[in-house]
C-alpha cells in the first residue's frame, strides 16, 4: 500500500485548504451576485407570485400554499379559470437534480480471493466489509402539469421517470372543488398522495434513505404487506373539506390496496380507508400551529389464485387480511424562522402478513407477472395453508421529528430524526422457527442538510442542495460468519446537487 | 508556511463566510424608507411592527410590490391594465379601500382588511392564512414606505347608518340615484362596465383602468357586503376615477343605490326578485337627467 510521506501530506493539505477557500469565495461571488428564492413555477407564472409565497422552501408548502392546494390550485379569485390565461400559457414544469453523492453501506458480504504468485485468483470464501461508492449521478425526471380545467375543476398530471428515463404516472387526478360553493366539499379521483400533513412528495431531502420518511414506509422484517405505506401515491377517491381560511381540515380516502400499482394487477379486490383531520390555531408571534391525527385501516390479499402448477394469476387476490396505521401530526412554529413537525405512527399487520403473505411483487405493477416459477414466488395462502408455530401479528411504533431553520426564504436548514421500534415481532418462520430478537428491524436515522436558492423569482427554481443521512437498522446486516448471529447495519450518504425546475 | 496566495484565499474565504448571511437578507436600499422602520400599526389589541415584517414581505409581497414598495416588482410588467391593475405603489400612500373620507389616509384596520380579503380582478390573493400578528406587521411595513404617515393622521371613518329594509320603492329610488349621479357613464346602464366613458378611464398615474362590471360574478374590490358597497360610494376609490359621492348622495339614498346595484349582480338576492316583479327598465342615457 502506498503511504504518503509527511511532506507530501502537508502539501496536499495546503492545496486542499487553498482550493476549499477558493471554492468558498467563488460560491459566494456566484450566489451573492444574483438577485435577492422560489415550486411549481407554472403556478407561480400563472398567478405572478414567487415560489416563496406558497413554499417554506420548495417543494415544502407553507400554510398559504396548503390552502392554495386545498382549494384545487386556486387562489379563489377570478384568475383561477384558464380562460383568463394567455392562450400560450402551458402549465408544464420539469424537475431534475444532477448530483454528486457518496454512499457507504456498513456491512456487505463479499467474496474473498487468494492469488498465488504467477497464478490466477481463486475464491477462498466470504468476508463482511463496508462498501463505499461515490460519483456523479442524476435523479429521476418529473414533468408536473396541473391547474384548473375550469373554475373549481382542477387536475394534476405527473409523468415521472427513474434516472434511466423509464416513465410511469406518478400522480394523475381530476378534482371537483368547492362543490355547491362549499369549501367543505371537494372530491378527487385518480392516483394521488394521501393527505399527509408532512408530505413525502414535498420532502426537502433527496438521499436514498433521507429522501423518504421511514415512518411512512416501515415494514417489519419478513412482512409481506406493502400496502400500508402512506407515503406512496395511491389509486382511489378522496374527499377533502376545509374551512375558508384552511385552519380546519378533514379528509377521507378510499383507495385500492394496490400501493398505487395500475391495471388491477395486485390485490385488485381489496380496499383501504385513510382518514385525517387537523386544526390550526393562531399563536400570535409564534405563528400558526397545527395538530391533527390520521388513521388508515385496510385489507389486502394473501391468497392469489394460481395456474400452471402454482404461478399466481395477477389481479386474482382473495383471502383478505387486515392492517392499520394511525398516529398524530403536529406542525409547530416558534416565530417565522423555526419550525418543527412531528409525526407518530402505530402500525400493525395481520399475522399472515407477518409471515410474508400478501406480497404484491408477484406482479410488475403493470399487469405482468414477476414470478414465473412457483419456487420464485412469495408465499401464497392457498387453501389448507397453516401458519408456523409461534406466529403473531407484528406491530410497531414510529416517530419522525423534522425541524427547519428558515434563515430567509432563500436559505433553509433541515434536520430530521426518525425511529421505528418493533413492539411485537412476527416470529414464526421469520427467524427460523425461534423467537426473533425484540429489536429486529428497528430503525434509527437522522438527516441534516440545507437548501440555498441563489435567486427567487416567479419563473423558475434552483436550489443548491446539500445533505447527509445516516441510517442504522438492527439485525438486518449479513449474518456473522462465525456465529451466524444477526448483525446490525449502518448506511450513510452524503449528497450535493443542483435541484432545479422550470 | 503558507504562501501569499493561500493567505489571501483563506482571508477572502473567511470574509465570504461571514458576509454571506447578511448579504442574503432583505435590505432596504433607500435611507428615507429605512428611517421609518420603526413604524407601527394598531389593529384591535395587536400592535404590528414594521421591522418584524421584512421576512414575510420578502416571502409573500415583494414579487409584485417590489423591494421599495413602489409597485415595481418583477411581476409588475406582466399585469396588463385595464384587466389587471398594476401593483399598488405604497410610497404614494394612496389607497382605494378605506373607511375614511376621500383624500385621507386609511386606518390600520382598513389595510389589515385589505391584506386579509385580497382583491378580485387583481393578482392580490387573500392572505388570511397569515397570523393576525403577521398581517398587522405587514400593515406597519406598508406604512413605512410612505412619508404620508409620518406627517398625517388617518382620516376618521365615515359613519354608516343602519341598513334599512329593502323594498321595491327603495330599489326604484336607487335607480333614480343611479341615473342622477350618472353611474351609467362608466358602469353602463345595466352595470356591465360598458358605459360611454368606460374605455377612456385612467387612474391617477395615467394607466388604463376598467369600471367594475356588476354582472360577471366578481366581488367588488373593497368587500361584497352591503355595507362595503355603501362605503365605496361615500369614500370613493382614491387613485381611480371612482369619486366619493358623499357630497352628492344622502345616506338614505346611498342605501337605495346599494339595493339597485344588487339587482345587476349575478348572485341571487331579494333585490333581484323585487326588481323582477317591478319590471324595471334600465335608465335611458339619452333622456334629460331629470327624466331618467
Amino acid at each position: 500500500m502506498q503511504v504518503l510521506s509527511r511532506s507530501h501530506l502537508r502539501k496536499a493539505v495546503r492545496s486542499a485548504t487553498s482550493l476549499s477557500s477558493l471554492a468558498v469565495v467563488l460560491a459566494f461571488v456566484m450566489l451573492s451576485g444574483s438577485q435577492p428564492a422560489n415550486a411549481l413555477p407554472a403556478f407561480a407564472r400563472k398567478y405572478g407570485l414567487r415560489c416563496s409565497a406558497c413554499h417554506e422552501s420548495w417543494p415544502m408548502l407553507n400554510y398559504f400554499g396548503q390552502k392554495f392546494k386545498d382549494n384545487g390550485y386556486q387562489l379563489m379569485n377570478d384568475r383561477d379559470a384558464p380562460i383568463w390565461q394567455n392562450p400560450s400559457y402551458w402549465p408544464v414544469v420539469f424537475r431534475i437534480t444532477p448530483i454528486w453523492h457518496r454512499v457507504s453501506v456498513g456491512k456487505e458480504q463479499i467474496d474473498t480471493y487468494t492469488t498465488p504468485a504467477g497464478g490466477v485468483p481463486t475464491p477462498t470464501g466470504s468476508a463482511v466489509q463496508r462498501i463505499t461508492s461515490s460519483g456523479f449521478d442524476l435523479s429521476g425526471l418529473d414533468f408536473h402539469t396541473g391547474g384548473t380545467l375550469e373554475k373549481n375543476i382542477s387536475f394534476y398530471l405527473l409523468p415521472s421517470s427513474d434516472p434511466t428515463g423509464a416513465f410511469h404516472f406518478e400522480q394523475v387526478f381530476v378534482r371537483l372543488d368547492n362543490i355547491a360553493h362549499s369549501s367543505w366539499l371537494n372530491v378527487k379521483l385518480g392516483r394521488f398522495e394521501l393527505d399527509n400533513l408532512l408530505s413525502e412528495k414535498r420532502i426537502l431531502t433527496l438521499t436514498g434513505n433521507g429522501g423518504i420518511y421511514q415512518t411512512y414506509h416501515f415494514i417489519p422484517q419478513g412482512d409481506g404487506n406493502i400496502f400500508g405505506q402512506i407515503g406512496d401515491n395511491q389509486l382511489g377517491i378522496e374527499y377533502l373539506g376545509h374551512s375558508v381560511d384552511d385552519r380546519t381540515r378533514v379528509s377521507a380516502s378510499l383507495i385500492s390496496s394496490s400501493d398505487g400499482n395500475v391495471n388491477l394487477s395486485t390485490t385488485a379486490n381489496a380496499y383501504t380507508g385513510f382518514f385525517t383531520a387537523s386544526q390550526a390555531f393562531d399563536a400570535g408571534k409564534f405563528g400558526v400551529q397545527r395538530i391533527g391525527f390520521y388513521a388508515m385501516a385496510g385489507q389486502a390479499s394473501t391468497y392469489y389464485l394460481t395456474s400452471g402448477g402454482g404461478i399466481p394469476i395477477a389481479g386474482s387476490g382473495i383471502g383478505n387480511k387486515g392492517f392499520s396505521r394511525e398516529g398524530f401530526v403536529g406542525q409547530f412554529y416558534v416565530g417565522p424562522h423555526v419550525g418543527l413537525t412531528v409525526v407518530t405512527q402505530h402500525g400493525s399487520d395481520n399475522v399472515w402478513f407477518g409471515q410474508g403473505y400478501g406480497n404484491a411483487e408477484i406482479t410488475d405493477g403493470n399487469g405482468g407477472t414477476l414470478c414465473t416459477t412457483p419456487t420464485g414466488c412469495p408465499p401464497n395462502n392457498v387453501p389448507g395453508t397453516t401458519l408456523a408455530a409461534g406466529s403473531q401479528a407484528p406491530s410497531w411504533n414510529g416517530v419522525t421529528f423534522e425541524g427547519h431553520y428558515i434563515y430567509s426564504p432563500q436559505l433553509i436548514f433541515i434536520g430530521r430524526y426518525e425511529t421505528e421500534r418493533m413492539s411485537q415481532q412476527a416470529n414464526g418462520n421469520i427467524c427460523g422457527g425461534v423467537a426473533c430478537p425484540g429489536n429486529l428491524g428497528n430503525i434509527s436515522t437522522y438527516t441534516i442538510g440545507f437548501r440555498y436558492n441563489p435567486f427567487m423569482t416567479s419563473r423558475a427554481g434552483l436550489a443548491w442542495h446539500n445533505e447527509y443521512n445516516w441510517l442504522h437498522q438492527d439485525g438486518t446486516g449479513p449474518a456473522n460468519l462465525t456465529t451466524g448471529a444477526l448483525t446490525n447495519i449502518n448506511t450513510g450518504e452524503i449528497l450535493m446537487g443542483l435541484d432545479f425546475d422550470f | 508556511m503558507r504562501t501569499r496566495f493561500q493567505n489571501w484565499t483563506l482571508l477572502l474565504g473567511s470574509a465570504a463566510l461571514l458576509a454571506f448571511p447578511s448579504a442574503s437578507s432583505a435590505q432596504l436600499t433607500t435611507f428615507d424608507i429605512q428611517t421609518r422602520i420603526g413604524a407601527e400599526s394598531h389593529v384591535g389589541n395587536i400592535t404590528g411592527h414594521a421591522k418584524d415584517a421584512a421576512l414575510p414581505y420578502r416571502r409573500f409581497c415583494v414579487g409584485c410590490h417590489g423591494p421599495l414598495g413602489d409597485g415595481n416588482g418583477e411581476n409588475a410588467p406582466y399585469m396588463q391594465p385595464p384587466i389587471y391593475q398594476q401593483p399598488r405603489d405604497f410610497q404614494l400612500g394612496i389607497f382605494k379601500c378605506r373607511s375614511t373620507p376621500t383624500g385621507t389616509l386609511p386606518t390600520d384596520q382598513d389595510l389589515f382588511d385589505a391584506i386579509t380579503r385580497g382583491f378580485d380582478r387583481s393578482n392580490m390573493p387573500q392572505w388570511n392564512t397569515l397570523t393576525k400578528q403577521e398581517r398587522a406587521d405587514l400593515v406597519a411595513w406598508v406604512k413605512h414606505f410612505s412619508p404620508r404617515w409620518a406627517n398625517e393622521k388617518p382620516g376618521t371613518p365615515i359613519t354608516i347608518p343602519p341598513e334599512p329594509e329593502v323594498t321595491a320603492e327603495r330599489i326604484k329610488a336607487g335607480r333614480d340615484v343611479f341615473a342622477r349621479v350618472q353611474c351609467w357613464k362608466c358602469h353602463g346602464v345595466q352595470g356591465m362596465a360598458n358605459g360611454p366613458s368606460a374605455s377612456t378611464l385612467q387612474d391617477d398615474l395615467g394607466r388604463p383602468i376598467a369600471a367594475f362590471n356588476f354582472t360577471d360574478g366578481s366581488r367588488p374590490k373593497c368587500g361584497d357586503t352591503d355595507k362595503d358597497i355603501y362605503r365605496i360610494f361615500m369614500t370613493g376609490l382614491d387613485g381611480t376615477p371612482m369619486p366619493s359621492f358623499a357630497d352628492n348622495i344622502k345616506p338614505d339614498e346611498a342605501w337605495d343605490l346599494v339595493f339597485y346595484l344588487r339587482t345587476f349582480m349575478a348572485q341571487k338576492s331579494k333585490e333581484k326578485e323585487l326588481a323582477k316583479g317591478l319590471g324595471l327598465k334600465p335608465v335611458d342615457p339619452n333622456a334629460p337627467v331629470a327624466q331618467q
